[in-house]
């Protein structure tokens, strides 16, 4: 039975699979999901459990601007790797470079309001309660960011060189299936921290 | 030196020297050799973590023995633990899905090589950590020790206060570390099952290995994930002084058990559902039937993932949960019970009828069927809670989930070993040497697991380092220890096999088994690129079809 060679079906006229970089990213962001999850329910499972101050309605403020600015970038990177697939460049690094600028625009904003409320309110990730949920739960969203951007860049420089053509198109388009996550992440968190939180 | 240089040359001269082959394996991206690599890897975790087992039951062989320190025993406890869990029976799993997947499904290798590597050598570095803990737990002074806070660590015990020094946060990397590398290869199988399938292997036509490790490797990515959630607030806690798990703060500690149970309860069903996969690829072979009913096997496989994320608090009945909790998760845990049946009577199914061939695989899912049975039924005495809260944190837990993790995990892990080493090493195992093995290891195993029951019964708790003469535990646990060693000598025969056979064994031939899954059609042990050419499939045993041609398995599907 060793030597088997009759091969006796006729391959399928369409055999197509989805792309598996696709899947990979797709994969990755449930993973993701899924240690968002649990820090959001700890941090809605700690509201209002501080034993000190200051609490979310005494020092949080609500970031419109750099939210807007987030959100908007999704639609910058959509329409950049839409540019890509027809071939024009000069759209797609001018578009991709202002969703750098955008995201870099709303991890600004996370600093600034960190240093507003570590300098002016005092509060730390050892603080309280809050502190420690707040800290972990947005940094760990802009951890995110910071990692999406790095990605991005590279990009951008890879197309400041002529290297990124339509032929790439495809993984460009992973690429920013991990940048619309972290937005829709930004919605929840925002929702969570700003809304539901105080 | 000069020696050396000489040894080299006529090395090269034979072969090729060995720093090539080792630089060869270190840097490879191919599936069958870091298959191989997590295989051998979790071997050797294998024997440590037996090796903490043989201590732990040592010592509670006859009361008041002092064999070990107390501070020891909990060391011991919780490497065995965390060791056999993390460093055992996840990277065997993703050893054998490695290596048979891509075969299995006619691809030539996993869907993203590099990462799959760069997940083996992660699970490694992970290993290690732990283990580093010995010389570095205590800082740099050489003079660390093991972590002691239980595998599942519970706070307020892992907290400064409670665990100075740093073992506990080796603990903490080494599994955060190993948990993202269990990440990528899931995504790495994930990809690898729906995006390289050959032509014509339609995902009604894969076999159950794949499909069981495609829900395996979903569910690692809803379940592990929580895990890693919760060792990062446990690091934020120990090194940024947050106050997640910190009750004098207003923190909960019953909020890390339920994390780490959401994530140690599928956990349970990520090493399970493996080894179905294995017992469904060996029992039709064996049975010379197809399986029986396997659209309703990858259904019920299905419906475990979904139901098993939903019992975690099963584990946590006598910390006081009101009364719907209760409710609801004695019903989910009962209800998981179903899908798991419908699988065992579609083995039994299987074989009902078949010209049964008891070679060493098939005997050893033979018993993997009769005690993850057993193992099933005392599960489903602790789902309920009044009897949890008698039987909780007593040795009947101890029992029941060594049943499962021994009885069913480590049997079919064995068949697995009988039936999948000719194919990659090129060698047939000893089969009477194998017989051996089955008979002694299975009366160790109910001598110590069987009797394992009655102490917890009886109201011995389990983590205790010693315990009172004259409690009518004292002879069920010297037979327990005789039944462990039993194992342990079952276990080394077991492992003379492999090297022997490796060296000796008779050669297997490309398809030893008269098997019907692709991976049987290339040589023993496969080319580096599998298949030449890229196979054609037209139904679920492709090689029943070629060895058939007059009455293919496509005509009636």
């Amino acid at each position: 039975m060793s030597a088997i060679t009759t091969p006796i079906a006729q391959p399928p006229a369409a055999w197509s699979l989805p792309y598996r970089a696709k899947v990979g990213m797709a994969c990755l962001i449930i993973a993701e999901s899924a240690i968002f999850t649990i820090f959001v329910v700890a941090y809605l499972f700690y509201v209002g459990k501080s034993l000190t101050g200051p609490t979310p309605r005494d020092v949080l403020e609500t970031p419109i601007f750099y939210t807007i600015c987030l959100l908007s970038s999704s639609l910058t990177i959509h329409f950049a790797s839409r540019f890509l697939e027809r071939c024009k460049r000069g759209a797609f690094l001018g578009l991709w470079f202002l969703t750098i600028v955008l995201g870099g625009l709303f991890l600004f904003g996370t600093a600034q309001e960190w240093h507003r409320l570590i300098y002016e309110h005092g509060l730390t990730i050892s603080t309280n309660l809050f502190g420690t949920t707040y800290y972990s739960l947005v940094g760990l969203h802009g951890f995110h960011v910071t990692a999406g951007l790095v990605m991005l860049s590279i990009v951008l420089l890879f197309g400041l060189a002529g290297r990124v053509g339509p032929e790439q198109s495809a993984r460009v388009e992973v690429l920013s299936l991990y940048w619309h996550f972290v937005d829709v992440v930004w919605v929840v968190v925002f929702t969570v921290v700003y809304v539901l939180g105080r | 030196m000069s020696s050396d240089v000489m040894a080299m040359q006529t090395a090269e001269v034979a072969g090729r020297p060995w720093v090539e082959t080792l630089h060869e394996w270190v840097t490879t991206v191919d599936h069958k050799r870091l298959g191989i690599l997590y295989i051998l890897y979790a071997l050797v975790f294998l024997v440590i973590g037996g090796l903490e087992a043989t201590i732990i039951r040592i010592q509670l062989m006859r009361p008041h023995n002092d064999f070990v320190s107390p501070q020891v025993f909990n060391r011991m406890f919780t490497m065995h633990g965390t060791t056999m869990i993390f460093f055992v029976a996840m990277p065997i799993m993703f050893g054998f899905a490695n290596y048979l997947i891509p075969l299995m499904i006619g691809a030539r290798d996993m869907a993203f090589p590099r990462l799959n590597a760069f997940s083996f050598w992660l699970t490694a570095l992970g290993g290690f950590l732990l283990y580093f803990s010995l010389v570095g737990g205590s800082g740099l002074y050489g003079a660390g020790n093991a972590p002691d806070v239980g595998w599942w660590a519970y706070a307020p015990l892992t907290s400064r206060a409670f665990s100075p020094g740093h073992s506990t946060d080796y603990w903490t990397i080494a599994l955060l570390v190993s948990g993202f590398g269990s990440i990528g290869t899931s995504i790495n199988i994930i990809a690898t099952i729906l995006s390289m399938r050959c032509p014509g292997m339609k995902l009604s036509r894969m076999p159950l290995l794949a499909w069981l490790n495609l829900v395996m490797s979903a569910m690692v990515l809803i379940a592990i994930t929580p895990l890693s959630a919760a060792q990062l607030m446990l690091l934020v806690d120990r090194y940024l002084g947050g106050h997640f798990f910190d009750t004098q703060a207003g923190g909960s500690a019953a909020i890390w058990m339920h994390f780490f149970w959401i994530f140690g309860h599928p956990e349970v069903y990520i090493l399970i559902i493996p080894c179905f996969a294995f017992v469904s690829e060996i029992i039709p072979v064996f049975s010379r039937k197809p399986i029986f009913g396997y659209p309703v096997m990858v259904g019920a496989t299905v419906c475990i993932a979904f139901v098993s994320l939903s019992v975690w608090a099963h584990h946590m009945y006598t910390i006081g949960m009101n009364s719907y909790a209760n409710s609801f998760f004695t019903i989910t845990t009962m209800a998981v019970g179903v899908p798991t049946g419908i699988k065992i009577f579609n083995w039994l199914g299987t074989m009902w009828g078949g010209k049964i061939q008891f070679k060493t695989p098939m005997m050893f899912c033979i018993g993997f069927l009769f005690q993850f049975l057993i193992a099933g039924l005392t599960g489903i005495m602790m789902s309920a809670a009044p009897l949890d809260w008698q039987l909780g944190g007593s040795y009947f837990v101890v029992a029941h989930f060594h049943y499962v993790i021994v009885g069913g995990i480590l049997f079919a892990l064995f068949a697995a070993f009988y039936y999948w080493f000719p194919k990659m090493t090129g060698r047939m195992l000893n089969e009477s040497l194998g017989k051996v093995h089955f008979w002694l290891f299975l009366i160790g195993f109910h001598l110590t697991f069987d009797v394992m029951h009655i102490p917890g019964i009886l109201g011995m708790p389990r983590r205790i380092y010693t315990y009172e003469p004259g409690r009518g535990w004292d002879t069920w646990n010297l037979i327990i220890t005789a039944g462990a060693f039993i194992q342990g000598i079952a276990t080394l025969l077991f492992v003379a096999n492999l090297v022997f056979s490796y060296f000796k064994g008779p050669r297997a031939g490309n398809d030893p088994w008269d098997a019907w899954t692709l991976e049987w059609s290339v040589s023993s042990p496969p080319p580096s690129y599998n298949f030449a050419s890229v196979p054609t499939v037209a139904s679920r045993r492709p090689l029943w079809d070629r060895k058939h041609p007059e009455d293919p398995d496509s005509r009636y599907e």
